[in-house]
């Protein structure tokens, strides 16, 4: 009878095959007395020999099969074996304290371990993890022990384990491993990405694979949404046949697509780009061919920690992320707080409506030094990349004018200090209240560009919260009202030669794209794991049909006829 | 004895790679070599040393060699940090 679990999606993908449980070797280490001193210490230098021969043939695998770039850090594992400071201690209580060699190998990484998982860096804290890698092999050899190695399975396989050393997963081959579900781990660990580079399906952080899944057992794993299956019924395994084929040719569909721009079937283009919290989402947004940042949320940036980040620190994460755009446009929103996003620091008096009160560019003109140095970091940032400025929530032009005034200000400030400032920065509004849709015809003659946000535009022209289980039914997206102002946006800026956008999640949307398209949006972010889905749709659609039909979609009167109206077209 | 100061301009800061690049290049000299964070010392022939110091971008360090080879050393230490795009003195 199928048992279903669940984990985090790693690398996506479905996989079904039978199960091979990669054990642990169970490497006791006991403290004990030795008499003689050199016949320990040799033992030592033999299992670091072998140990690093071991090291070499991987790295030498995983060079030919992965990359050179990979393959670097078994550079660093070799370093390891052969560190005096590490070495050093290990043979020291070898001789003075006669202690057998597992025991004082184990007390002299102890200590690097505990150092690596103290710092307040994830990259330095994946570093224990190598060395723990490297003390188990060395541990193996002088215990005696095999290392179960995943280079020696023949057969097709879904590796269960309860987390998967860096060299086991190099060793993985992909003609074999199908898949692999962990008990622990996460998205961003060290198996994760190479579980993604390698196209294996994974799901990582299942908490009880190894106590749940024996070897040989039929297992699936989708790594689409984490979804873990033990030994399926004949019917489901069918069913996940029919998803493995449709995911593998969708693959293939987008994969082609990933350097490419994005045109519709009619030769328009228009640009795809990513919502992103923090620097470390660029990898993921290239990875998926984002064109653009559409959305960077610097929220993230102030929040979980006990200050304001600083001048300096903003700087650095503003231009990180500048620099790795390499010159693709990056719109930065200012900082959107308040309402139901607190920060600890702050102490905001409570409102009876946090939607409707001081929050976002409201609060920032209230609080104008804590918005300045936010808009001076933009500023110094700005020479890495093509930045554009966009403050969120803005109601009434006074309010643009204001933000941009500062804006202005601080850039003169700057330049009479001889700091650097890139000179072409656009700067714009989000548009996410009912007033400033409908005079967006003032608003385009002033902003550089708009962009759209539905959850709080929709929230809004509904007059429903969106978080209100009991007024859920009024997010309507495709509600002819939100789809009108959504026009008179668009329109507005077009006249006056500007463009629009849409960060909400409305841009990603299957449905809500050829709509987008035939009322003339020019820019669409959205999540980085849709934009490859996103492109393919678009390059399928023609933008000038889409727009024969706008006028048709905004004269319906429901939202539910909005929907049966695009899903029938699609289905033509 | 001789030194050197360097800023690390590398965006990730001296992470595995180069610092493994840098470890292994000083390993072959007889001198002694050290590189400082912060009033903190390590030995560069130390992978785990080098790495316990956590170097962010932006830092400045101090590269010491001392002993026959300290010229040959250094100079090596310096091409390293240049090639491996750690450092752009």
């Amino acid at each position: 009878m199928t048992t279903t679990m669940s984990g985090i999606a790693a690398s996506s993908g479905i996989a079904i095959a039978k199960a091979f449980r990669l054990e642990n070797p169970v490497l006791n280490v006991d403290k004990r007395t030795i008499s003689d001193v050199d016949v320990e210490l040799s033992r030592l230098t033999h299992a670091l020999t072998t140990s690093t021969a071991d090291l070499k043939a991987i790295q030498k695998k995983t060079a030919e099969q992965i990359s050179e770039k990979e393959a670097a850090i078994f550079g660093a594992h070799l370093l390891v074996l052969s560190d005096p400071e590490l070495i050093g201690p290990i043979t020291e209580k070898i001789k003075t304290e006669n202690v057998n060699a597992e025991f004082a190998l184990q007390e002299a990484t102890d200590m690097f371990i505990a150092m690596f998982e103290a710092m307040d860096n994830d990259y330095m804290k994946e570093r224990a993890a190598d060395i723990r890698d490297v003390r188990k092999r060395v541990l193996a050899h002088l215990l005696g022990v095999t290392v179960q190695s995943p280079s020696m399975i023949s057969d097709k396989v879904i590796i269960i384990a309860e987390d998967l050393t860096p060299s086991d997963t190099v060793q993985l081959n992909a003609q074999f491993v199908k898949g692999f579900i962990t008990d622990i781990g996460g998205r961003t660990s060290h198996s994760a990405i190479l579980a993604r580079t390698l196209e294996i399906p994974a799901v990582v952080g299942a908490k009880t694979a190894m106590d749940d899944i024996q070897n040989g057992m039929m297992v699936i794993v989708d790594g689409l949404d984490g979804t873990i299956l033990v030994d399926p019924e004949e019917s489901v395994i069918e069913q996940y046949k029919q998803k493995q084929a449709a995911w593998d040719q969708q693959k293939a569909e987008w994969a082609v697509l990933k350097n490419e721009a994005t045109v519709t079937a009619d030769g328009q283009a228009v640009e795809l780009g990513a919502n992103i919290g923090t620097p470390k989402d660029i990898a993921g947004v290239l990875e998926n061919g984002g064109e653009a940042i559409g959305l960077y949320r610097t929220e993230f940036l102030y929040m979980g920690r006990d200050s304001f980040p600083t001048e300096d620190e903003q700087t650095e994460a503003y231009a990180a992320v500048l620099k790795g755009m390499k010159g693709k446009p990056t719109v930065v929103r200012t900082l959107d707080i308040g309402g139901d996003k607190e920060l600890s620091y702050l102490d905001l008096p409570k409102e009876l409506n946090p939607f409707l009160g001081l929050r976002a560019i409201r609060l920032c003109l209230e609080m104008p030094d804590m918005f300045r140095t936010q808009l001076r970091a933009l500023l110094r940032a700005s020479v890495h990349g093509n930045l554009k400025i966009m403050f969120p929530m803005i109601a009434t032009l006074d309010e643009f004018r204001e933000a941009k005034a500062l804006l202005l200000e601080e850039k003169a400030k700057l330049e009479s200090e001889g700091v650097a400032v890139n000179e072409s920065i656009e700067v714009g509004i989000m548009v996410e209240i009912p007033s400033t849709a409908v005079m967006a015809d003032t608003f385009a003659k002033e902003v550089d560009f708009f962009s759209i946000g539905t959850n709080d535009l929709i929230q809004y022209t509904m007059a429903a919260d969106r978080m209100n289980e009991s007024v859920s039914y009024l997010y309507q997206p495709f509600n002819p009202a939100i789809l009108r102002l959504v026009k008179m946006v668009i329109d507005a800026s077009h006249r006056e030669g500007k463009w629009t956008g849409m960060c909400g999640e409305m841009a990603g949307d299957e449905i809500a794209i050829p709509i987008l398209l035939g009322l003339g949006l020019d820019e669409f972010s959205m999540s980085a794991s849709s934009i490859l889905k996103a492109r393919s749709q678009i390059s399928k659609l023609s933008k000038a049909e889409m727009a024969e039909h706008t006028d048709r979609i905004l004269a319906l009167g429901t939202s539910q006829q909005v929907e049966d109206y695009v899903k029938k077209l699609s289905n033509q | 004895m001789i030194e050197k100061q360097f800023t690390i301009t590398d965006e990730a800061g001296m992470h595995a790679r180069p610092a493994s690049a840098l470890v292994g290049a000083v390993s072959k000299f007889k001198s002694e070599v050290t590189i400082e964070h912060k009033g903190k010392k390590v030995n560069l022939k130390s992978i785990l040393g080098v790495m316990s110091l956590g170097i962010p971008s932006g830092s400045v360090v101090t590269i010491a060699a001392d002993g026959e080879d300290e010229n040959e050393a250094l100079d090596q230490a310096a091409d390293v940090m240049k090639s491996q795009g750690i450092s752009n003195e």
